[in-house]
C-alpha cells in the first residue's frame, strides 16, 4: 500500500512536484522528506508529532494540497458563539454534538487520521467518521474545548470542516435508511421463513401430508406475509395510490396491483374452500425489489452527500461599526446576530448581509441574482440594499433596516433547489413512455388473465400477476434520473457543480467554447512579479510600509501586496490618516512621514521625478511607492495564467472544439495571451452587447456554444450561450447564473465535466438499450405463461438493479483517474507554473 | 409428526424474536456505516 509518495522529487504529503530551490522538509518515520511548500510542512509536522505516521503507510491517495488563510482562522471563531451554534449544535448539559462535513477526504487512512486527531483533543468526548458520507460525528464538553478550536485542529492536519447546516436532512436520511434497511429485513426474513412451509408441500406427493398440517403451514405463511405485504409493501400501495389520485401511472401501480392480487387470492385458499397459495412468491418477490431499490438508495445518496457542499459558499460574518461615526472599528460577528438598526461596514467583493439602506459611500452593487438585472446598479447614501447583492466598487456603511436567517436560507436554496427541482427533457421524455408502457402491461396482463381463464384456470392468476410484475418500467424510469444523478456526484466531488441537469446533455453536444480572459484564462487575482528599489532603500522596508497602507482593504492591488510581505513575514506597520483616491491609490502617514502607494502620476505629485520604465508589454502593470521629495520602490503585479490553461485548451481542441476567446480588455493583450496559448480566434475591448452580439452570430450560423466567464459583465453572454460555466472564484452572481460551476476555479474542471457528461450520456442510451431489450423478451415469456411470480420478481429487481449498478459506474472514475497518467499531468502544470516565479505566491527571489 | 403443531407456531415466534432484535440493531446504528468498519480494521491505533 506504501506506492504512495516514493518519488522523492514531489511533496511526500501531496504529491505535488517541489519546486526549485524550496527547502521545506519534514521527517516523518524517521526519514526526511521533500515538501512543496510551508503548508504542506506544517501538517506532516503535525500528522508526525502526533505519532500518527501511520497515515503515510495506509494512505491510497495523496492528501489534497494545503493552503493558509489567516482570514479563515478569524472566521472560524464566529462558530463559538450560541447564537450561531443554535443552527446545528445539539446541546446536554456541558455535552454539544455536531456534524461536521469534511473537505479533503481521499482515501480510508484520512478517516482514521481525523479520528485519532480529533480524539486526542482534551474535552472532545468522541469523534466518528463516516467513510461514505464524508461526515464526522464530534461530541465535546463546552467547558473544555471550543468548536472553533475543534475545526482548526482540522485545519492543522491539511482538511476542512464545516458545520453541516443540514443537520435535520441528516436525520431525516438516516432515518429513512434505517426504516428501508428493516423493510428489506423483514421482507427478506419472511421470505426465507415462508419458503421452508412451502417446500413440504412442494415434494409432499398427494395424501403423504395429512390436511390439518397443510391448512397450519399455511397459516403460518399468512401470519408471516402478513408484515411483508402490509409493513414491506406498505411503500408500493402508497406509492400507487399516489400516482391514481395525481391520475397517472407510475411504476408503483402494476406492482401494487400484482402483490394485492395474488395476497388476496392466498387469503381465500387458505381461509375458503381451498385452492393454491402463493405466499411464497409474494414474499420473494417483495424482497428483491425492495433489496434492488435498498441499493439504489444508497448508491444514490453517496451521489448526492457531496453537493451539500455547496451550502458554505455564502457568508457567515459580518463587520458591525458599534461606534460609527466616532470611530471606523468594526467586530466581525455572525450575520445571523444582525439586528434592525445596527450599521455595519460592507467591504468591495462581499455579499450584502441584510436588507437595508446605504448610510455613506457610494458604490455600484450586482442584484442579478434576486432581479435577474445583469448590470451593476449604482448605489448612493439613501438607496436600499438588498441582501445577497454583491458590492463590487468601494467599502460602504449599511443601516440594517430587515434580517431573518430567511434571507441567507433562501438564496442557499434557490441555487440548489433548481438543480434538484428541474426534471430535464430526457428525463421527462421517458417517464411519458413509462406511462404508456404502464398501461399497456395493465392492458396485455387482463388479455392474457381473460385468455387463460379459458385455457387454463388454474394458472391465470399466477400468470397474471408475472405479467404485471416481470414487465419492469423501473429500468426505464430509473435509468435516466439515476444516472444523472451520479454524474452530477462526481463532478461535484471534482468541484464542478451542476446547477442545471441539463447541461450534462446539453455539454456533449458542444461546438464551441468561448472562454473570458481575466479570472477565467488568468487568475483574476493580481500577484507581485518583480519590483525595483530605489538606491539605498532595503526591500522589506518598502514592502512594510506598502502593506502598511493597504492594510485592510480588499482591492486586488493590496491583496497582491500584503499577500507578498506576509510570505516573506515581513512585519507590518501601522499606518494613520490613510485616504483611499479611486483610481490612483493610497496615501497615509507611517512613522510620521507622508507616503502614497498607486499609480505613476500620483506618486510623482509628492515624491518628484520617478524613473523611467520600460513596461512595454511585459503584461505587468506598476505601482509606485514614494515619500516627499523620493521615490522608494516600484512593485510590478501580474495577473498571471491559470496554469492548466494551457492544457485545457489543447484537449478542447483535440476534442475537436473551437476554441475562442472573447475579453473586455485591451487587444494587444488579449490577443498575446491568445496566441501564446494556441488559440488564433480572439477578440478584445469587447462590450458585454458585443460579447452577447458574437455568440448569437456563431449560434445562427448552428453552433452549439459553451461560454465560460466570471466577472459581472459575463451574465448577458451567460445566458445567450447554451452552456454556460461560472468560474467559481468570480462573482456570485454569474454563479447563480450558470449551468456550472467551477468550484475553486480549477478550468481543467471543464475538461472532467465534459468526459463525465460523454460517458453519462452511453450509460443512460446502455440502459434505455437494456430496458427495451429486457421488456421485448420478458413480456411474451410471461404472456406465455414460463415465468412464475417469484422469478418475475427477480427479474423485475434484477433488471432495474443492473440498470443503477450500470450508471454507478460513474462513480468510480475519481480514483481511476488519480492513479493514471492523468494524476501526473497535474502535477507538469504545476511545476510549469513555479520556475516562472509568477505564481501566486512569489518565491524570496522576487524582490 | 404432532410434534410439528408445536415446532410450526414456536418457529413463527422465533422468527418475530429475531426480527426484535435486528430492529434494535438498525436502530442502535450498526448498519449506518457499511464501508468505514472494514477500512478500519487494517489502521492500528
Amino acid at each position: 500500500m506504501s506506492a504512495i509518495g516514493d518519488n522523492s522529487q514531489d511533496c511526500y504529503h501531496c504529491g505535488l512536484p517541489v519546486p526549485a530551490g524550496s527547502s521545506f522538509r519534514a521527517v516523518i518515520g524517521g526519514e526526511s522528506r521533500a515538501m512543496c511548500c510551508a503548508g504542506c510542512q506544517a501538517v506532516a509536522q503535525t500528522i508526525a508529532g502526533e505519532n500518527l505516521d501511520g497515515y503515510y503507510r495506509s494512505r491510497t491517495a495523496f492528501a489534497p494540497a494545503s493552503g493558509d488563510g489567516a482570514e479563515e482562522l478569524e472566521r472560524l471563531r464566529l462558530y463559538d458563539l450560541d447564537s450561531v451554534q443554535a443552527d446545528f449544535v445539539r446541546r446536554e448539559g456541558d455535552m454539544r454534538e455536531v456534524q461536521l462535513l469534511l473537505e479533503g477526504i481521499t482515501c480510508s487512512a484520512c478517516v482514521w487520521l481525523n479520528e485519532q486527531h480529533l480524539s486526542r483533543m482534551p474535552g472532545v468526548l468522541l469523534a466518528e467518521v463516516n467513510y461514505t458520507t464524508h461526515r464526522a460525528l464530534v461530541r465535546w464538553n463546552a467547558t473544555r474545548v471550543r468548536l472553533s478550536e475543534i475545526l482548526e485542529a482540522v485545519r492543522a492536519i491539511g482538511y476542512r470542516a464545516f458545520p453541516a447546516t443540514a443537520a435535520g436532512a441528516e436525520q431525516a436520511r438516516r432515518r429513512e435508511n434505517r426504516s428501508a434497511l428493516w423493510r428489506v429485513f423483514v421482507a427478506g426474513f419472511g421470505m426465507m421463513q415462508v419458503m421452508m412451509y412451502a417446500v413440504p408441500e412442494y415434494l409432499a406427493g398427494d395424501g403423504t401430508m395429512t390436511p390439518d398440517i397443510e391448512r397450519l403451514m399455511r397459516i403460518a405463511s399468512f401470519v408471516l406475509t402478513v408484515p411483508v405485504v402490509f409493513y414491506s409493501a406498505g411503500l408500493f400501495f402508497r406509492g400507487a395510490l399516489r400516482d391514481l389520485r395525481a391520475h397517472r401511472l407510475g411504476m408503483d401501480v402494476p406492482v401494487a396491483l400484482g402483490i394485492a392480487v395474488s395476497f388476496v387470492a392466498s387469503v381465500i385458499a387458505t381461509f375458503g374452500e381451498g385452492g393454491a397459495v402463493y405466499y411464497d412468491s409474494i414474499t420473494m418477490f417483495v424482497f428483491f425489489l425492495l433489496g434492488g431499490r435498498y441499493l439504489e438508495m444508497r448508491a444514490r445518496q453517496k451521489a448526492v452527500a457531496s453537493l451539500e457542499y455547496l451550502d458554505r459558499a455564502l457568508p457567515l460574518g459580518a463587520h458591525r461599526l458599534s461606534a460609527y461615526p466616532a470611530s471606523h472599528e468594526t467586530e466581525e460577528i455572525p450575520a445571523v446576530a444582525l439586528r434592525a438598526g445596527d450599521l455595519v461596514l460592507i467591504k468591495p467583493g462581499e455579499v450584502i448581509p441584510a436588507d437595508g439602506v446605504l448610510v455613506s459611500g457610494e458604490t455600484e452593487t450586482d442584484e442579478a441574482l434576486l432581479t435577474g438585472e445583469s448590470l451593476p446598479v449604482l448605489k448612493r447614501a439613501g438607496a436600499a440594499l438588498v441582501a445577497g447583492a454583491v458590492n463590487r466598487l468601494s467599502p460602504v456603511v449599511m443601516r440594517v433596516e430587515r434580517v431573518g436567517e430567511g434571507t441567507r436560507a433562501s438564496h442557499i436554496r434557490r441555487l440548489t433547489e433548481r438543480a434538484a427541482g428541474q426534471r430535464p427533457p430526457i428525463v421527462e421524455i421517458t417517464d411519458r413512455i413509462a406511462g404508456w408502457f404502464i398501461a399497456a402491461v395493465l392492458l396485455i396482463a387482463a388479455g392474457a388473465t381473460l385468455y387463460w381463464l379459458q385455457a387454463d384456470p388454474g394458472r391465470a392468476l399466477w400468470i397474471g400477476v408475472a405479467v404485471l410484475v416481470v414487465t419492469c418500467p423501473c429500468a426505464l424510469s430509473l435509468a435516466t434520473p439515476t444516472a444523472l444523478a451520479v454524474s452530477v456526484g462526481t463532478l461535484a466531488r471534482r468541484g464542478v457543480v451542476v446547477t442545471r441537469v441539463h447541461a450534462i446533455e446539453a455539454l456533449e453536444r458542444v461546438t464551441h467554447v468561448v472562454l473570458d480572459k481575466t479570472g477565467t484564462l488568468t487568475q483574476g487575482r493580481l500577484s507581485l512579479a518583480a519590483s525595483a528599489l530605489a538606491p539605498g532603500v532595503p526591500a522589506e522596508h518598502a514592502l512594510s510600509i506598502a502593506a502598511a497602507l493597504e492594510r485592510g482593504s480588499e482591492h486586488p492591488i493590496a491583496q497582491a501586496i500584503l499577500q507578498a510581505a506576509e510570505h516573506l513575514g515581513v512585519s507590518i506597520r501601522a499606518a494613520a490618516q490613510l485616504r483611499a483616491i479611486p483610481g490612483a491609490g493610497m496615501e497615509g502617514v507611517v512613522d510620521g512621514i507622508r507616503y502614497r502607494l498607486g499609480s505613476r502620476r500620483y506618486v510623482a505629485q509628492i515624491a518628484g521625478v520617478l524613473p523611467a520604465t520600460d513596461d512595454a508589454g511585459d503584461g505587468t502593470s506598476a505601482v509606485w511607492l514614494g515619500s516627499e521629495g523620493c521615490w522608494l520602490a516600484r512593485f510590478n503585479l501580474r495577473d498571471a495564467l491559470r496554469p492548466e490553461a494551457r492544457e485545457v485548451v489543447q484537449a478542447l481542441r483535440a476534442r475537436g472544439k473551437r476554441v475562442l476567446v472573447l475579453s473586455g480588455d485591451e487587444p494587444t493583450a488579449v490577443g498575446a495571451l491568445a496566441r501564446s496559448l494556441g488559440i488564433d480566434e480572439f477578440e478584445g475591448a469587447m462590450t458585454p452587447e458585443g460579447k452577447q452580439a458574437r455568440v448569437r452570430a456563431l449560434q445562427e450560423a448552428g453552433a452549439v456554444v459553451a461560454m465560460v466567464g466570471d466577472g459581472v459583465n459575463d451574465a448577458p453572454v451567460l445566458a445567450q450561450a447554451q452552456l454556460s460555466v461560472a468560474m467559481g472564484s468570480g462573482a456570485v452572481v454569474s454563479q447563480a447564473q450558470s449551468d456550472l460551476v467551477l468550484l475553486s476555479g480549477r478550468l481543467g474542471g471543464l475538461l472532467d465535466a465534459l468526459a463525465i457528461s460523454r460517458r453519462t450520456l452511453r450509460v443512460v442510451r446502455e440502459n434505455l438499450w437494456w430496458a427495451t431489450l429486457y421488456n421485448v423478451i420478458a413480456l411474451p415469456l410471461a404472456v406465455a405463461g414460463y415465468v412464475t411470480p417469484w422469478m418475475a420478481g427477480i427479474g423485475m429487481a434484477g433488471s432495474s438493479l443492473l440498470v443503477v449498478l450500470n450508471a454507478l459506474r460513474l462513480i468510480e472514475t475519481r480514483e481511476r483517474r488519480e492513479e493514471g497518467p492523468a494524476g501526473t499531468q497535474r502535477g507538469r502544470t504545476v511545476a510549469a507554473a513555479h520556475p516562472a516565479g509568477a505564481g501566486p505566491a512569489p518565491g524570496p527571489g522576487a524582490l | 409428526m404432532d410434534i410439528l403443531y408445536l415446532l410450526i407456531p414456536l418457529s413463527v415466534v422465533l422468527v418475530f424474536l429475531i426480527g426484535a432484535l435486528f430492529w434494535w440493531s438498525v436502530r442502535s446504528g450498526q448498519f449506518d456505516d457499511l464501508e468505514g468498519p472494514g477500512h478500519r480494521i487494517l489502521d492500528d491505533d
